[in-house]
């Protein structure tokens, strides 16, 4: 049988503010446990919550590019359920009048097609704090640094029917609000989380199928191989004439498997009402308005911007716009360095190589954007050759030397382009080597002689110690052969 | 409207109260009459009428981002029943 695929995203995204959303606590990753908790956070009784404007202008920035309504006038409920890490018992949470409303994103895919993916609305929540099940004599410990952190929660239409689509519009979101800066998102430390609806139905069908809730994935590669692996779940329940229960599940990336999360009887009952802490919050358009003059340039734009500038192709143009802090990396290699395919292939691949075997973002890059634009100079006017330049690329990221030009002349890393002492060269080297002169000049097929001038380059190269600049070394010996 | 004993108790357990089978019958029977109560005003035409989402016909205030707080972790810690390396230990809680 086949089946139609229909996804809904949930993504939780955490807000770069300073502080909480109720609260004065700092929100700084990495602090000690339990220090950025004040009374508020842990519902210490009396306590009474007062909202952080930044996280409403961040949401109403966040509906603005997205082209969504602004919900004029929001309010909060209480979700209730009882979990350790949340003190108070309930989530301060948005549900019946949420701070964004409809809106939607349009998706670039692989065939060179676009989706638009309808987004239903996204509301203002706080989040939990953590638990750490490692062993305290049989208990579990608690910090509460990351309660009451703002969250978005963007709820998407179910508009998806492909992983690589799901996936695409992940990446666009985690674009988007890098772009805005209201979000820093560092997946790794959880500053964006996707759930994922999943359900199945016969091909062609109006009725949707029961669907699951796949929770917490915290990176990309997750996400595909968890819609992977439960689509084909439900499939091979369906297609042995089971049905499909809704639950929500843990999917566990490392082992490629899923278990249900939460037992039946527990099945999730938040009576939700009104929060009598909080009034209804109202946004004007002078709040508004003063979000949109805060909006900076958007992926989409900076994309054409790029293709348009720099005369970079869609794909490079893609790939450098969709990350902010990539783009601004690439615009400052831009400034110093005048090859933008060159800067593009660079950064594209030693410099992201080196971030992902390291782990690093590109903040942490031991190389500034304008290093290698200065190497990238290098390279375009021939003074090192690309082997040279790894070598250049090398010293900048160990922090040997910061300086482009001192590390070419301290390694001898600069191309001998004079054509004088290259032509001596090839001729010394082509007198030690009349076979193979003799043979390149027999062979009639283009292709071959184009491989036996490659039997050449070694000796050459080493005749002038690795720094003779191979193009035109391949020039002089085509010349000389009588090519 | 009446409410059944297996409500009560999945409400309970939700709550996190323990009730006995004796509390039960008589929250049965108290619930119910709250529930009347309900039934009673439910009975007002209110299709005209906003829902309310506050008693206070007033907005709420926003605080400007900025921390004003201080770490009183010892503080506060100093009523938990155990801590430990800055922590809250709580019965262990994994499904």
């Amino acid at each position: 049988m086949q089946w139609d695929i229909v996804i809904g995203l949930e993504i939780h995204v955490q807000l770069a503010t300073k502080t909480k959303i109720f609260s004065g606590s700092s929100t700084a990753f990495g602090a000690e446990p339990n220090t950025q908790a004040n009374a508020v956070d842990l519902a210490m009784p009396g306590t009474l919550p007062v909202p952080n404007e930044q996280a409403f202008r961040y949401a109403v920035m966040f509906g603005l590019a997205t082209n969504a309504e602004i919900g004029r006038r929001s309010m909060f409920e209480r979700k209730n359920y009882f979990y350790p890490d949340l003190p108070k018992g309930y989530q301060t949470t948005q549900l019946a009048q949420p701070i964004v409303g409809p809106g939607h994103v349009d998706i670039d895919l692989a065939d060179g097609s676009s989706k638009r993916v309808r987004i239903h609305h996204a509301h203002l929540e706080e989040d939990a704090g953590k638990s750490l099940h490692e062993d305290y004599h049989g208990m579990s410990g608690i910090d509460l640094n990351r309660a009451g952190t703002p969250l978005i929660e963007v709820v998407t239409e179910p508009d998806m029917n492909t992983a690589e689509e799901a996936v695409a519009f992940a990446k666009k979101l985690h674009s988007l609000v890098t772009s805005l800066g209201i979000c820093d998102g560092d997946m790794s430390q959880g500053s964006m989380r996707f759930d994922v609806n999943i359900s199945l139905k016969p091909k062609g069908s109006e009725t949707l199928g029961t669907r699951t809730e796949t929770k917490n994935l915290n990176s990309f590669r997750f996400m595909e191989q968890a819609i992977a692996h439960e689509v084909e779940r439900q499939m091979d329940i369906l297609e042995d004439g089971g049905t499909i229960t809704q639950e929500t599940r843990l999917y566990n990336g490392d082992r490629d498997e899923s278990r249900s999360m939460r037992s039946k009887e527990e099945a999730n009952d938040y009576r939700y009402f009104p929060c009598p802490d909080l009034l209804p919050v109202e946004i004007d358009d002078a709040f508004i308005e003063d979000a949109r003059a805060r909006l900076p340039e958007l992926p989409d734009a900076r994309k054409a911007r790029f293709k348009e500038q720099y005369g970079l192709n869609d794909y490079d143009a893609g790939v450098l716009s969709g990350d902010a802090r990539l783009a601004t990396f690439f615009e400052e290699t831009m400034a110093h360095g005048k090859d933008a395919k060159l800067a593009a292939n660079w950064i594209q691949g030693e410099f992201s190589a080196r971030l992902n075997a390291e782990e690093k973002s590109v903040a942490e890059s031991p190389i500034s954007g304008a290093q290698l634009g200065a190497l990238v100079t290098r390279i375009a006017d021939n003074t090192v050759s690309s082997a040279g330049a790894k070598k250049v690329f090398e010293a900048l990221w160990s922090g040997e030397n910061d300086n482009v030009d001192a590390i070419i002349e301290a390694q001898g890393l600069k191309q001998v382009s004079d054509t004088g002492a290259l032509e001596s060269m090839v001729d010394e080297v082509l007198a030690g080597m009349p076979d193979q002169v003799a043979q390149y000049q027999g062979e009639e097929d283009p292709k071959k002689r184009k491989k036996m001038l490659g039997g050449f380059m070694g000796p050459l190269m080493k005749a002038s110690k690795g720094q003779g600049n191979p193009k035109l070394f391949n020039e002089i010996l085509v010349r000389k052969l009588g090519g | 409207m009446s409410i059944s004993r297996a409500d009560i108790e999945k409400v309970a357990v939700l709550a996190r109260i323990k009730v006995d089978g004796e509390q039960v019958s008589a929250l049965e029977k108290d619930l119910g009459n709250i529930l009347d109560l309900v039934d009673q005003l439910s009975a007002a035409d209110t299709d005209s009428v906003e829902p309310m989402a506050h008693p206070l016909d007033a907005v709420q205030r926003l605080r400007p981002d900025v921390v004003t707080e201080t770490n009183q972790r010892q503080a506060f810690q100093s009523i938990a029943p155990a801590t430990e390396d800055g922590l809250y230990l709580v019965p262990k809680v994994i499904e």
